[in-house]
């Protein structure tokens, strides 16, 4: 059984965890599933600076921040006690192109060469971590969600704008990852 | 009377932009409003810290954390994450479709909203700014907080980064087109 856990686990396992979320949620509190808001939270309760768009009370959505710390220790949880000693499996045309920019170690789900302190202090792995973050906290609150408040919960509940951000969402990572990461990854 | 009603002025009609009280700030697009009239203590919240952690453990065991997994994802190399993502719409339709034709209540018996969502620019001008760096970091805001928790500490870089982003966002986002 530990076994099986320790694998990496199908996609369907997964899959139907998550989206076993949305009722858990809804059921628990009828709070609705949504993780960037926390970003948001974040702000409002660190520096509103006045700013209209964080002056709410964000100790009313204190549950999410309860749900993002439990996510962070889940996955504290899971590697502790449920690790893979094997390296990550990696399609073979991904690994011969991440070979050609350096990128070679595929021991664990990230990256050494981009993701540690020796790669932030790289010029292409400071655009990576620093503009990547950027991006993501800027867009998914100018999209009004990100994957798991529009791709999951919005689209579960048929709404046309979830399905147009999700469809947004592709076509910014198909042109980063196809297009414009590969000048990134050479820097 | 009729004389004295009708002295009472009328409710100022409001832009609809303007953020007149809390709940519409907060209604703005966290889609996060429903507000439980009922009182909790702090520890009630523990429960949603528990889902999250089932939640945490998934995403990290079935590598939807990992740098690569995205990367294939975006490349066509790979069915994984098409797999989770489809099937976590699949069975999260599923249970909203049910809990409405059931009209199921929370486990306090409040009814359960549900609120549609509104068009706006935004969704195809943001959407498009968070897939560039939804490919760049390997990670949505879910498996930031995961990955963070599995040890990879540098992601506390990426989360303020992010934050840092949300908030430049809220700084200019009168200004931004809808």
């Amino acid at each position: 059984m530990m076994d099986i856990l320790r694998q990496p686990w199908p996609w369907y396992v997964a899959g139907a965890i998550v989206g076993l979320t949305v009722p858990a949620l809804l059921l628990l509190g009828n709070k609705h599933f949504g993780i960037s808001a926390n970003l948001r939270h974040a702000c409002a309760a660190c520096l509103p600076a006045n700013i209209k768009f964080f002056k709410y009370d964000w100790k009313k959505e204190v549950w999410n921040l309860f749900f993002v710390a439990g996510i962070l220790l889940g996955g504290f949880l899971a590697a502790q006690f449920l690790t893979n000693p094997e390296p990550v499996t990696v399609a073979p045309a991904l690994l011969a192109e991440l070979k050609t920019y350096g990128i070679e170690d595929h021991s664990q789900v990230l990256p050494r060469e981009l993701f540690s302190l020796e790669g932030l202090l790289s010029l292409r792995g400071l655009v990576m971590l620093v503009g990547g973050g950027f991006l993501v906290g800027f867009g998914a609150r100018y999209a009004g969600g990100c994957t798991s408040g529009h791709a999951i919960m919005g689209i579960s509940n048929l709404q046309l704008p979830s399905m147009i951000a999700t469809a947004s969402f592709m076509a910014g990572g198909f042109l980063m990852a196809n297009v414009i990461l590969p000048y990134i990854l050479k820097l | 009377m009729p004389g004295v009603l009708n002295k009472i002025p009328l409710p100022e009609k409001k832009e609809k932009s303007k953020i007149d009280n809390d709940y519409e700030a907060r209604a703005l697009d966290t889609i996060c409003v429903n507000e439980s009239h009922l009182q909790h203590k702090w520890y009630h919240n523990l429960k949603y810290a528990l889902v999250g952690i089932f939640f945490g453990i998934a995403f990290t065991k079935a590598e939807i954390i990992s740098w690569f997994r995205i990367q294939e994802m975006f490349r066509l190399q790979s069915f994984h994450m098409y797999g989770v993502i489809g099937m976590a719409i699949v069975v999260g339709m599923i249970s909203i479709a049910l809990i409405k034709k059931y009209n199921v209540k929370t486990i306090y018996g409040e009814k359960i909203e549900f609120h549609p969502k509104k068009f706006n620019k935004g969704q195809i001008i943001g959407g498009v700014l968070f897939g560039l760096g939804w490919a760049m970091t390997g990670a949505c805001p879910g498996p930031l907080f995961a990955q963070i928790g599995a040890g990879f500490l540098v992601i506390i870089v990426v989360l303020l980064s992010a934050i840092a982003g949300t908030w430049v966002y809220g700084y200019f986002r009168e200004k931004l087109p809808h």
